[in-house]
């Protein structure tokens, strides 16, 4: 249901499991399992959602149970969910919420409806007790550092509290004793998803501190307006000297990002895209794209391989659509492209490249 | 013979070329929730077919159990290749990016491996079909099955291969990429085979273990009793397999092309070689189920990779583009399809051909004719 089956190695030993795929070869074991119970699996990761509980008007949190292939996660690591709408598996990126020492193991997700959002809005919408979702294991190298840093501020923006919200829960468990700051920003009030949770950790943690600053709300809260060196000095003077953790919308993450720039303390920022940065076309975009297999060509857009994938009609796999999850993983066959993430430029044939994050540099041919 | 023929201007091929295009779009427009549940309905058939029938062994000493073990493990394997494997393959729920189903990713229940028939099927025999010298499913380098293959006395055991070839099925498709003729006249080299091979074997071996030796031994002392029923489930699968697709190009009516002719064809003309290139069967929803939906082979062959349910839902108008068009639409009952296709088996191991038969209705060749350029 999730990821390819990883193949076997070849010099043979006796194993149950074993003797079960030999016997069901060509197809794996969980092909037949799933038919039963899809919870019921020897290779698959999958979940089920045991609570489904809508804190505000545009969120739903979601708590999963995984299959015991679960190897639990690192505060502020995502997960890949999948899931089926109208007959199409869809994959979405979302950070747990929950501490990872969660005692009974299951994870907790909150996830913001999207206007345009298929999966969050098919979630948000249809999410009950008993679905069973694919599942992959935690990946990211959003994380706090293994030895606790003496001093720590979360920043964080709308849906992208989850993965700080997560390390908070972390560190509280842990009996963390350096001093936290936790500068969150909503809409207003209303758009809080974990405010009581928030409040009750401030309260029962003397060196927490927790800072909630509205953008379109002019009383109440802490802070108001968007982010700056105002609410950097009022919350964090010793930000300095601090690890810094910080998730949010684009906006957020562009003004903190260059103020830490220009105040030389990059290195001490940590921070997870959440939105995938937006594309400006490469304005003296040239060549052609052509997609072997189906035949097709066009001309280069500018665009990602994936988008002018799209456009030309075919629906090539694809999951985050930021560069992270590999999904939509296929073979350049001829070309050259540039990674859009990192500007590297990629000039080898039959090699495999992440469609969503490369763009095509003059001709470029893929097998598709 | 007589042989009618169409004139179609390049005008009307491109027009006949622009509906289909469009009655395509209009069923990828709504491919859903239904044809998931579709498919998944038939895997899990299959799947019950096949537990119940290697259950059905264990009882096996009764005559009427292991009777009943075979069908359900020859139904089983049926479904397997025909409407879940072929199709599959073919990308036809590639659009659900479900892994499990995903023609790339998929393997079935037989012996040649999913990788090497992409190729040797979907794109040799599904893009150059009917085209002599290209497409290799033309008696598959072992059968003379038209007039234009030249005759020599190899030919004379026609019969006798083809029935080898429909007992063996299974891994006469699995060796179909081998090019065995072209071995023989020296126009492929066996080093060129190393790595088919290696795949064939590798899949062979498996399919061996899991039906020869792992099974049977469950079973215990009815060792040989399973054996016995998992080969004859093999060969009824075999057999079905090979009548079903000997109809899909063979029976009389059916055209052939050549290469010079096939140069330079536009989208409206290889949708006319694939319609007249191919042949329907008429029965039950269950036989076209049985069949792989690939009783609708005209279909199929205009739209490979669309969910085969949905064959039967556009025949009538796929049929109905054919008589607005004069072209011919061959359908007919498996029994006269297949009775054909054996008649034509039989008939070119002689190298008479078939001048004077009256059984075989007229071809039909399409004359491309440019419209003069209005003065």
């Amino acid at each position: 249901m999730t990821a390819v089956a990883p193949t076997r190695p070849t010099r043979w030993r006796f194993s149950p499991l074993g003797l079960f795929e030999a016997l069901a070869t060509p197809h794996g074991v969980d092909r037949y399992l799933e038919l039963v119970n899809p919870m019921l699996t020897v290779r698959d990761l999958r979940a089920e959602v045991t609570e489904v509980h809508r804190s505000t008007a545009d969120t739903v949190t979601l708590t999963l149970r995984p299959t015991r292939q679960w190897r639990g996660f690192q505060a502020g690591q995502f997960v890949q969910v999948t899931v089926e709408i109208d007959g199409v598996r869809r994959t979405r990126c979302y950070s747990p919420a929950c501490s990872q020492y969660r005692d009974d193991g299951r994870i907790e997700l909150t996830i913001k409806a999207h206007p345009d959002g298929i999966v969050s809005q098919f979630l948000h919408a249809n999410a009950a007790p008993g679905l069973v979702v694919g599942l992959a294991q935690a990946a990211g190298t959003f994380q706090l550092p293994q030895e606790r840093p003496g001093h720590v501020l979360f920043i964080s923006g709308g849906s992208g509290i989850t993965p700080v919200l997560s390390m908070l829960r972390t560190l509280c468990d842990e009996g963390y004793a350096g001093q936290v700051t936790f500068l969150h920003y909503g809409y207003t009030e209303q758009d809080i998803a974990y405010r009581d949770e928030l409040v009750a950790l401030a309260a029962q943690h003397d060196n927490v501190r927790l800072v909630l600053a509205y953008t379109d709300q002019a009383d109440g809260g802490d802070l108001h307006g968007y982010f700056g060196q105002e609410h950097l000095e009022a919350v964090a003077p010793w930000h300095a000297d601090a690890e810094t953790f910080l998730c949010g919308p684009p906006g957020l993450m562009a003004s903190v990002r260059s103020l830490y720039a220009e105040r030389g303390l990059i290195n001490r920022l940590h921070f997870e895209d959440f939105a995938p940065a937006p594309i400006v076309a490469d304005r003296d975009s040239t060549g052609a794209v052509s997609f072997d297999r189906t035949g097709r060509s066009a001309d280069n857009s500018g665009a990602t391989l994936l988008e002018q994938a799209e456009a030309a009609g075919l629906t090539p796999a694809y999951g985050c659509r930021m560069g992270i999850c590999f999904s939509c993983t296929q073979i350049k066959t001829s070309g050259c492209t540039r990674n859009i993430r990192t500007g590297a430029i990629d000039a080898d044939p039959d090699t495999e490249i992440q469609l969503c994050i490369s763009v095509p540099v003059g001709d470029v041919a893929l097998d598709l | 013979m007589t042989s009618a023929t169409v004139t179609l201007t390049t005008e009307q091929i491109d027009e006949l070329g622009r509906e289909l295009d469009a009655l395509k779009q209009r069923v990828v427009g709504d491919l859903g929730q239904e044809d998931r549940d579709y498919i998944y309905n038939v895997i899990k058939a299959q799947r019950a077919l096949e537990v119940a029938g290697r259950a059905s062994f264990y009882l096996g000493f009764l005559p009427p159990f292991w009777l009943a073990g075979v069908a359900a493990l020859s139904l089983s394997k049926i479904l397997d290749n025909m409407e879940i494997g072929h199709n599959v393959m073919h990308g036809q729920y590639d659009w659900m990016r479900d892994p499990a189903l995903n023609s790339k990713m998929f393997e079935w229940d037989t012996a040649c491996p999913s990788d090497q028939w992409r190729h040797s099927h979907n794109y040799m025999h599904h893009t150059y079909t009917n085209i002599l010298g290209k497409d290799r499913d033309i008696g598959y380098g072992l059968l003379r099955m038209d007039e234009s293959q030249k005759w020599n006395p190899y030919y004379l055991g026609n019969p006798v291969y083809a029935f080898a070839l429909m007992t063996f099925f299974q891994y006469g498709v699995a060796l179909h990429d081998l090019e065995a003729e072209n071995l023989v006249t020296g126009r492929r080299k066996m080093s060129e085979n190393t790595a088919l091979l290696n795949g064939i074997w590798r899949k062979i071996g498996k399919q061996t273990l899991k039906d020869y030796v792992l099974f049977p031994a469950l079973t215990g002392p009815l060792f040989v009793s399973t054996l016995a029923g998992n080969a004859t489930a093999n060969l009824v699968r075999n057999v079905w397999a090979y009548s079903i697709i000997f109809c899909g190009h063979f029976p009389s009516g059916v055209a052939t092309f050549t290469e010079e002719e096939t140069a330079d064809e536009s989208r409206g003309a290889w949708y006319v070689r694939q319609m007249m290139g191919s042949a329907n069967i008429t029965g039950s929803k269950l036989f076209h189920v049985l069949s792989g939906n690939l009783s609708h082979q005209i279909e199929h062959h205009l739209f490979p990779d669309i969910p085969a349910r949905r064959y039967p839902q556009i025949a009538a108008e796929v049929q109905a583009l054919c008589e607005k068009y004069g072209l011919p639409y061959n359908t007919g009952r498996f029994s006269k399809q297949i009775g054909s296709t054996w008649a034509k088996i039989f008939r070119l191991a002689l190298p008479f051909g078939t001048r004077g038969q009256k059984d075989t209705p007229p071809a039909v060749t399409v004359v491309p004719k440019k419209v003069p350029v209005a003065a």
